[in-house]
């Protein structure tokens, strides 16, 4: 009965408005977040200081541009690694996405034709990953390899393995849109901050955002609750190949030319990109801002490689690394939780 | 008052009897204890009424009224309301997200429908404070106790005003301070004039919370009275079959 006191004497209010973690400062150092946000400036600072190229206004041109692209797609992988799913389709969508874009315009149509048809071809790819794993309860990892390989395939067949470089009457708005820039600050980046900002809204104002954490926390939990579950899982694909069909239609612009091998082993990047920002990949936890600073730390270690002259082959060193790393560091943090 | 009333409800899957001949009925405010060994038809028996499927032969009543069940979701709107075993509980949602799960307060602002965090505080807030239980509204489920745990779930229940609680097994997996505490709530529930159906194996548990025992063996009904005029002895012989009925 002691216990019952206890409880009579918190006043409401006071109950209400506690917060698990105290301190402001607390709450800040428990987000991997900051701690990666924290990393990524550093090594900025001591890039600038280092090498006299980094702080260049071409380089940080560059930089900021590339991290647009891999952030954008990150902001939808996020969402998926949050049900608790994987989506390693993402590189191959902005191939098929990019693809669409220049054949559709390379044919002589206009390029408020070409970009929905683009995105329409990478909802279409959603849709089947979803389908496959709300419906049929195929894994992720299966659905999304074979969807990898045949989305890529479908973009050779597509332009016959050739290099699409002229784009018809448009030509010039699509290589404004995606390579252009506007007080100085690359198209991308534009891209990356307003879809940041709408993903970073749907997660936490709302019922759908509120759902896909509920789905990855326990899923079970979520249908016997009366959330649409499968609906709601093929929703979050969706979105995550919407996001990749963004960043194809992009890269175009920007590369000025498709290849069949643009986007090739993205999703590692992509992957890591979520990860480092705090995206669980047991699923239940993510943010909008950490996929964008994950993105960032990413790219400004691989620029940093570049301008120390460290080979490129090591690239992939770094990034798979960066994902075991991160990884690790959740486990150990959950072990530490639970002594 | 009659809040349920089923009457010769039987239930088979193929040539399995699930359920013979089950009438039972439940008066509002009333905690009644469901005790049966595993396999005596408890969960099918809940599972009628929750609307997880329909019984093959029989009636069920809500308030005198005939109801025919299509899914969860007509029980549900019918006011019945069920805790489940494992809580149905996201560890890494706040106490108020998963007292809302699935039916989250929104509200609108311009073109966009923001969910409603504060009404949603506040309402668990109280609903927590009804049920005279020490948990916060904003705290993650994952640092909570077993029995704020069980708050979470039982403050759930509490949303939609409904006439009856099913609970299975509440009490089976948590520590004996917690079991105290879920047993509070369950007469909190009470007060309110809910009638609970609370499914145990725990014989001091039902003999400390519920008015009336029900006894199932192998699908039929064996004994249905009030706690004092049983004991723990003769409910045990009950769901063993030392005693026929009671």
């Amino acid at each position: 009965m002691a216990r019952e006191e206890v409880g009579m004497v918190t006043s409401l209010e006071d109950a209400i408005s506690r917060q698990t973690h105290g301190h402001p400062l607390s709450w800040l150092t428990s987000r991997q977040t900051f701690w990666v946000f924290l990393a990524a400036v550093i090594a900025c600072v001591t890039l600038s200081l280092v090498t006299d190229t980094f702080a260049t206004e071409r380089n940080l041109f560059n930089v900021t541009r590339n991290f647009a692209f891999v952030g954008i797609v990150a902001l939808g992988m996020t969402a998926v690694i949050i049900i608790g799913g994987i989506d390693l389709s993402v590189g191959s969508v902005v191939v098929l996405s990019a693809m669409v874009t220049g054949m559709t315009m390379a044919a002589g149509y206009p390029i408020y034709l070409a970009v929905p048809l683009a995105l329409a071809a990478s909802l279409a790819v959603g849709l089947f990953n979803g389908v496959m794993v709300a419906f049929l309860k195929v894994p992720p990892f299966v659905v999304t390899l074979g969807v990898l390989s045949v989305a890529r395939s479908l973009a050779m067949v597509l332009s016959d393995n050739k290099m699409v470089y002229q784009f018809g009457p448009d030509h010039q708005a699509l290589l404004t849109l995606g390579g252009g820039s506007t007080l100085g600050i690359p198209h991308p980046v534009y891209f990356l901050v307003v879809l940041a900002l709408g993903t970073g809204y749907f997660f936490r104002w709302t019922r759908w955002g509120r759902h896909i954490f509920a789905i990855g926390g326990n899923e079970q939990a979520a249908t016997l609750t009366g959330i649409p579950v499968r609906s709601v899982k093929i929703s979050v694909y969706m979105f995550a190949s919407l996001m990749a069909g963004i960043t194809g239609v992009l890269e175009v612009g920007w590369l000025g030319g498709v290849t069949t091998n643009l986007g090739q082993s993205m999703e590692l990047s992509v992957i890591a990109a979520a990860v480092i920002g705090g995206a669980n990949l047991a699923g239940g936890i993510g943010t909008a801002f950490g996929a964008v600073v994950g993105a960032a730390l990413i790219e400004v270690i691989r620029n940093s490689l570049i301008l120390l002259g460290i080979s490129t082959f090591w690239q992939g060193t770094f990034v798979g690394s960066f994902i075991i790393i991160a990884v690790l560091f959740d486990r150990l943090r959950v072990s530490r939780a639970n002594d | 008052m009659t809040v349920l009333a089923l009457s010769g409800v039987s239930k088979h899957f193929g040539a399995i009897q699930a359920l013979s001949d089950v009438s039972l009925t439940l008066r509002s405010g009333e905690v009644v204890g469901l005790m049966g060994d595993n396999g005596a038809g408890k969960s099918t028996l809940v599972k009628i009424v929750a609307g997880n499927y329909p019984p093959s032969s029989g009636e069920m009543t809500i308030e005198g009224r005939n109801v025919h069940f299509s899914g969860p979701a007509d029980a549900r709107s019918a006011g019945i309301e069920i805790v489940y075993q494992d809580l149905a509980l996201c560890d890494n949602l706040t106490a108020a997200a998963n007292v809302y799960l699935g039916r989250e307060l929104t509200k609108r602002m311009g073109p966009l429908r923001l969910l409603n965090y504060k009404a949603m505080y506040d309402r668990a807030g109280e609903l927590f404070a009804e049920l005279k239980s020490e948990t916060r509204p904003r705290d993650l489920v994952r640092r909570m106790s077993g029995g704020q745990r069980q708050a979470v779930a039982i403050a759930r229940t509490r949303l939609s005003e409904p006439k009856i609680v099913l609970m299975d097994e509440p009490t089976a997996a948590i520590s004996v301070r917690q079991v105290a505490e879920v047993l509070n709530l369950i007469r909190r529930l009470r007060d309110h004039g809910i009638s609970v159906v609370l499914i145990s194996h725990r014989m001091p548990d039902v003999f400390s919370v519920c008015d009336r025992i029900v006894v199932l063996r192998r699908g039929t009904k064996v004994a249905d009275k009030a706690v004092e005029q049983s004991s723990p002895e003769e409910v045990t012989a009950l769901i063993t079959g030392a005693i026929e009925t009671a």
